[in-house]
């Protein structure tokens, strides 16, 4: 059944983009992430414009965060206080994404930004995260606890001025890593199309200290507001969020997220970090190798004004 | 005075240079293609005719034909990749100042044997020989047909099925009557498309005659596209509150406590 979209200015199979909603729903409630990493790049790959991909992706997002923040709220696993100030600076930094996004479209450079930010960070912190996890199995492969205590672990971060205390999620930190890690997501997550949660919920654990239990809750607070203010900011700016296509998304996202949490809660925390890192690294090499490899045709066209 | 007089003589000439000439009778299959949910692109027939001028004048035995349909004006960048720092950027374009977004340049028989290279070129018959100004400084020119940019945009363009000749689209069921399809892909865009036919004889063109289609987005297309290009803050705001509304049914629906 195809379905003509009214903005991408194409026609797609219903079911194709509804089992890809699915699918990345499902990994996105199994892992805790919105899933635009995944998602931005698929809808490219099935001939939809990377402007277009991104713009709409971040209403998607919007809708599955905002179900998990429900959930997150009525279990009481969300620190308010610590999303609003690091949303103070997402909102900036959303801001100053959506302007270079603006800019390096015009200067032709967007694919290459794109392509280039989502190898490296996708990379590193896949990487990362391999590398934790493989640490951690091998800790409890000889009998020892599956994550190291930090006790009263204090970093650099710590040492930093204007001091705020965050009560639900038990800290006392500075303000500026909170509206740094902020900005950051607001500026990655409105040009890549990504959420950012597979990125802050590390950044919140390592630098921040958040607790396990407020981290998720909290993370997709920022991200609903981040990308739901992303979808305005590109609609008033590029004209580009696709509605519909953003629509179909969204409805298999939500059913896939029901089914991916129910199929997380029964893993071990090591054993999903581990996959989740794998995923990550994965889809960062593919972009790696899409730059690398010399493509099928030298020459592309872009439109750059309608009469 | 003299120009208007000057004027009336060159029609009336031009006239009596008419008389003894052919007419081109054409017909279109549908004037408005709809742009709806269900739109896979589609064929639009155009039938036409070859008449004397005059009751008792004689016809030629056979004819050639070119019909050229043009889309909306549109300005295209053309980008080249090359290898910097063993990756592959975008680093050469060349703007396409205001060339038709779809082009179909539909004949009975291949374009070089139905005119001179001289009168395709002045009748922009062909791809090659189809204008296609380039942004050169602050002027616009078009280049030699086997300019890479030129050669790479026309093969683009061809490929997403926008631009394309066919020596084979136009039949004559009778020496004098001619059908030809137009085929307007998924992807086509929206506006007024001219459509220009040619009627060629002895290698020049004997007579021309111009007709015109249109491609609108229609119901609920129209809606969402007018929407997010006219009020993009509305359009936004509503966008998001769907996703919202989304997630929270979702909640809903799948409350587990």
């Amino acid at each position: 059944l195809q379905i003509y979209l009214p903005i991408a200015d194409l026609p797609v199979n219903i079911f194709l983009v509804l089992g890809m909603g699915i699918a990345v729903g499902f990994i996105s409630g199994m892992f805790g992430i919105g899933g635009g990493f995944l998602m931005t790049p698929l809808l490219i790959f099935i001939g939809i414009s990377p402007a277009v991909a991104v713009a709409s992706v971040a209403s998607h997002i919007s809708a599955s965060s905002f179900s998990g923040v429900i959930t997150y709220w009525r279990k009481r696993a969300l620190d308010v206080a610590l999303a609003m100030m690091l949303l103070s600076a997402g909102i900036l930094g959303t801001f100053a994404g959506v302007w270079l996004f603006t800019l390096l479209r015009a200067m032709d450079q967007l694919d290459l930004v794109i392509g280039l930010s989502y190898v490296t960070l996708l990379t590193l912190v896949g990487g990362m995260m391999i590398w934790e996890s493989v640490r951690a199995e091998l800790r409890t492969r000889r009998g020892m606890p599956a994550t190291l205590r930090r006790p009263g672990s204090h970093n650099w971060v710590h040492g930093l001025p204007l001091k705020m205390r965050f009560k639900r999620s038990k800290i006392y930190v500075s303000a500026i890593p909170v509206w740094g890690i902020g900005f950051s997501i607001g500026f990655i997550g409105a040009i890549l199309g990504i959420g950012g949660g597979f990125l802050l919920v590390p950044m919140l654990i390592y630098f921040l200290r958040v607790p396990t239990a407020t981290v998720i809750g909290t993370s997709m607070v920022l991200t609903l507001i981040t990308m739901a203010s992303a979808t305005v900011m590109h609609a008033v700016t590029n004209h580009l969020v696709d509605a519909v296509l953003a629509l179909i998304l969204m409805v298999g996202g939500v059913i896939g997220a029901q089914f991916g949490v129910r199929t997380g809660q029964r893993m071990r925390g090591e054993r999903l970090r581990l996959l989740l890192g794998l995923l990550v690294f994965a889809v960062g090499l593919r972009f790696a190798f899409a730059l690398v490899v010399k493509p099928d045709d030298l020459f592309s066209l872009r439109a750059v004004g309608a009469e | 005075m003299m120009r208007r007089l000057a004027l009336t003589l060159l029609l009336l000439t031009a006239g009596v240079s008419a008389a003894d000439a052919e007419r081109l009778v054409v017909s279109l299959s549908n004037h408005r293609v709809a742009v709806t949910s269900s739109f896979v692109g589609e064929e639009l027939v155009l039938f036409g005719t070859i008449e004397p001028d005059q009751p008792r004048a004689a016809l030629r035995p056979s004819y050639d034909l070119v019909v050229t349909v043009r889309g909306p004006r549109q300005t295209l960048r053309t980008r080249r990749k090359e290898r910097v720092l063993g990756i592959w950027v975008n680093v050469d374009s060349r703007e396409f100042v205001r060339v038709p977004s779809y082009l179909a340049i539909l004949s009975n028989r291949p374009v070089e044997a139905i005119g001179t290279p001289d009168v395709r070129r002045r009748l922009q018959v062909g791809l090659d020989n189809y204008l296609l100004p380039q942004r050169i400084g602050p002027d616009t020119a078009d280049t030699v047909p086997d300019d890479p940019f030129r050669a790479a945009f026309l093969r683009l363009e061809t490929q997403y099925g926008l631009y394309r000749q066919s020596a084979t689209s136009v039949t004559f069921l009778t020496p004098t009557v001619f059908r030809t399809a137009i085929p307007l892909p998924s992807n086509v865009p929206t506006g007024n498309y001219p459509i220009d036919v040619k009627l060629f004889a002895g290698g020049e063109m004997i007579a021309r005659t111009s007709s015109a289609l249109e491609v609108r987005k229609a119901g609920f297309e129209q809606y969402v596209a007018d929407a997010a290009r006219d009020h993009g803050l509305l359009y936004g705001l509503a966008t998001s509150l769907m996703a919202l509304l989304t997630g929270w049914l979702a909640s809903i629906v799948f409350r587990r406590d």
